[in-house]
């Protein structure tokens, strides 16, 4: 029941229990500081990334700034 | 070189304003395509650049330990401009300026929504529509065109903060093709003119610059350069010297000769 599938930058992945975007951050090791967060095309702030609950089918995109002109 | 870099710079020329902040350079420049971190750090900081653009795209979840282009630009050093490089649509463009600004280090965003695959031409219509839509939405806009004056005109008719008609196709380094479009651009927008893209060498942005634009954005110049930071050097020299050369007010053309020396005074 508590399992969540989750699309992410593209790829499934699947979490054992409920789980914040926050969370999900820790648990790829990525600073919450130095990327920016899309759930279901909806940009979450960083402020928000703790209370923002996932939900079994979100699409979620992590982004940051690469080199380009 | 130290010396003549910092006196080159026309004294009395006013800086660079955009969107109501100011900037000393008039090179802006590109952090894509270089070696290494290490070897984009050194040009960047060769160009005396102030603007540096960034582009959004996915983390690498895989690769999750590779540091983001943040790592090595000092944000405080430099304004960071997010592009909207890779978009097709209007929508996709305003997806991306969306996730630039919630970064968090300002509202500017180089607009680009992309035409062609081959020539990466701007999509003049999409252009128009995302502006529409980020100039309502808080963004100050800088829009990356073609050098048509028509397009130019809508886009500052739209809002854009300033309008950056290309030298020539990105990537390309064919310098400036088409002066006169460029200039009749600048003489009749009132927002800032930046040229971007196109130039390929020193002599190119000088040639720009002679056209009395506002500035220019490089990136695979200095990038694709063998040696990219005295490329960045050269740049640098080369924006300046045409800028003074620009206010200086170059001689006129004339299809004849004229001698320098006295006519008058010859032996019989």
């Amino acid at each position: 029941m508590s399992e969540l599938n989750l699309t992410v930058n593209g790829e499934p992945r699947r979490l054992s229990r409920p789980a914040t975007l926050l969370d999900l951050l820790a648990e790829l090791e990525l600073d919450a500081r130095t990327v920016v967060v899309e759930l279901n095309r909806e940009i979450i702030r960083r402020p928000d990334l703790g209370d923002a609950r996932l939900a079994d089918g979100d699409r979620v995109e992590i982004v940051h700034f690469v080199g380009g002109g | 070189m130290t010396d003549a870099l910092q006196t080159l710079a026309p004294a009395g020329d006013l800086p660079l304003a955009i969107g109501g902040r100011s900037f000393r350079s008039r090179l802006m420049v590109g952090t894509g395509k270089y070696r290494d971190n290490a070897q984009m750090v050194r040009a960047i900081a060769a160009t005396g650049a102030e603007i540096v653009t960034v582009a959004v795209r996915r983390v690498d979840l895989d690769r999750r330990k590779e540091e983001s282009v943040l790592h090595h630009l000092d944000p405080d050093r430099h304004f960071l401009l997010a592009n909207t490089a890779g978009c097709y649509s209007a929508d996709e463009a305003v997806r991306y300026a969306r996730l630039g600004r919630e970064a968090g280090f300002n509202d500017f965003v180089k607009l680009e929504v992309i035409g062609d695959r081959d020539t990466l031409l701007p999509d003049t219509r999409g252009l128009l529509e995302a502006t529409a839509e980020l100039v309502h939405d808080g963004f100050t806009v800088l829009a990356y065109t073609n050098d048509d004056l028509i397009t130019a005109l809508r886009l500052e008719d739209a809002g854009c903060a300033a309008v950056m008609p290309l030298a020539s196709p990105i990537g390309s380094g064919l310098g400036l093709l088409n002066p006169m479009s460029i200039r009749t651009i600048k003489q009749r927008l009132s927002v800032p003119v930046i040229v971007d893209a196109g130039v390929g060498t020193a002599s190119d942005a000088c040639v720009t610059m002679e056209q009395g634009v506002d500035g220019i954005l490089m990136n695979t110049a200095l990038a694709e350069a063998s040696d990219p930071v005295l490329m960045a050097k050269a740049m640098r020299l080369a924006v300046e010297a045409g800028r003074a050369a620009f206010l200086a007010g170059r001689m006129p053309r004339r299809e004849i000769a004229v001698p320098s020396s006295p006519v008058r005074g010859m032996l019989e």
